[in-house]
């Protein structure tokens, strides 16, 4: 006789498939670029958060997990896109009731006189319930050379929510590495709230040419092959140069190539153009970019 | 007398699941919410005093709860009611509108008579509650 305590066996693979968490994980590793260690931590958020589910129903509980999230990097490493990502991931698994996102930065949250802070912060936040509430440039909330600053009312009523309504929000601060690490060390109380630390490397030159690609993609344009060649020597050079923001300045670039293909066209008035011309950037729109005259003063 | 006005009036008092899935239909259709208390809870009186701002943009329920839960804890003996705004071209006013809380005790209204020309009556009503000035009423 079998013992009647034994429950029926999970299934996981079902729970997976009825939250489709896997095709949006799928489509996290197909539409970014690199960035192995963020979809990493993604991946075990995910696991984690599965788990809990299953746990759930079988009774067992260890109360809503934390999920409050610190995304740091550097700029133009896919912050805002991954936190998009994550706000979809943790609807999918009922983690979140709207799955929305709302952005905000200091202006949003901090108010210009006394009084003015905690009905602005709390509006914000009430906007964000059933959703995740993205701070971008979180460390600007603290400014330590200003004790008198409201930062610090938006700081602690953030606190209060974060800590008191976890099953309402989910909050993600975001930021330079080491100006959050500065931020963190004045407010330990944040620091102890979130539980996720993710960490968004750098992109390396290869992953930078394949984001190029994929916007491009997108763009309905392309490279000629000698375009492509320059392309990767820009990048190089690029990222040696000071104020590189990793994907925002290759969208940047592109954003001037296209301007210079636009005006070399136009330029060429009376020859007829076909449909490849107007798609193809050509290894002469990329070489005059600045960053080719290594000579010149450096300038923006 | 217990006092009903608004939408569901018919009804008894909604419990807390019932307020969040009225207002999780009303989000759903766009409409912001204003949370608005009074302790004069005349039924011509249609001008109750705001509780904060409307709400504009909100998505989920949880707002409006933290804000009915703040009401009541600021307002535990007066009427605080929940309304729901449709900013439709066409349309620009409450759609819905039903109480949220109510004091302890409500000794409810007397009526009055009054003689005029040619032996008329006119009525009127008024409440016990309103003896008293206001912010000590109900108390």
């Amino acid at each position: 006789m079998v013992a009647s305590s034994d429950d029926p066996p999970l299934d996981l693979a079902a729970v997976m498939a009825e939250t489709d968490v896997e095709a949006l994980l799928a489509t996290l590793d197909r539409e970014l670029v690199g960035l192995v260690p963020v979809k990493t931590r993604i991946r075990e958020i995910a696991s984690l958060l599965l788990v809990e589910k299953l746990r759930m129903q079988v009774g067992l509980s260890a109360g809503p997990p934390s999920l409050h999230m610190s995304f740091t990097g550097n700029p133009g490493t896919g912050k805002t896109t991954i936190a998009l990502r994550m706000a979809e991931i943790l609807h999918a698994l009922g983690f979140v009731r709207k799955g929305h996102l709302v952005a905000v930065t200091r202006d949003d949250l901090v108010g210009q006189f006394i009084g003015h802070t905690a009905p602005k912060t709390k509006e914000v936040l009430k906007r964000a319930m059933g959703g995740v509430l993205f701070i971008d440039e979180a460390y600007f909330l603290h400014r330590p050379e200003n004790e008198r600053d409201y930062g610090q009312e938006a700081i602690e009523i953030l606190l209060q929510v974060m800590e008191n309504q976890r099953d309402d929000l989910v909050v993600i601060l975001a930021g330079y590495t080491d100006r959050m690490e500065t931020f963190y060390a004045s407010n330990p109380g944040m620091s102890s709230r979130i539980a996720h630390h993710v960490d968004f490397p750098d992109y390396g030159s290869d992953e930078l040419l394949a984001i190029a690609k994929l916007m491009l993609e997108g763009m309905q344009y392309r490279l000629s092959d000698g375009a492509k060649a320059a392309f990767e020597e820009y990048i190089i050079r690029r990222q040696a140069r000071p104020n590189f923001a990793n994907a925002r300045s290759i969208r940047n670039a592109l954003d001037r190539a296209r301007l210079r293909q636009a005006s070399r066209l136009v330029s060429r008035r009376g020859t007829p153009l076909d449909r490849a011309d107007l798609m193809t950037i050509e290894a002469e729109d990329i070489r005059v970019s600045r960053v080719f005259t290594d000579y010149t003063e450096q300038s923006t | 007398m217990r006092i009903t006005q608004g939408t569901f009036s018919f009804l008894p008092d909604l419990t807390d699941e019932q307020i969040r899935s009225q207002v999780e239909y009303c989000l759903a259709l766009g409409w912001a919410i204003s949370i608005e208390y009074t302790d004069d809870a005349h039924p011509r009186n249609t001008y109750w005093e705001m509780f904060g701002q409307p709400m504009f943009d909100l998505r989920d329920a949880a707002g409006v709860m933290t804000e009915v839960a703040a009401a009541r804890q600021a307002f535990p003996q007066h009427y605080v009611k929940v309304n729901a705004f449709d900013s439709t071209r066409g349309i620009e006013s409450l759609r819905l509108s039903f109480m949220v809380n109510r004091p302890a005790n409500e000794p409810g209204f007397e009526l009055l008579r009054q003689e005029v020309e040619g032996r008329h009556i006119r009525y009127a009503i008024r409440s016990y509650a309103t003896d008293r000035p206001e912010g000590e009423r109900y108390s």
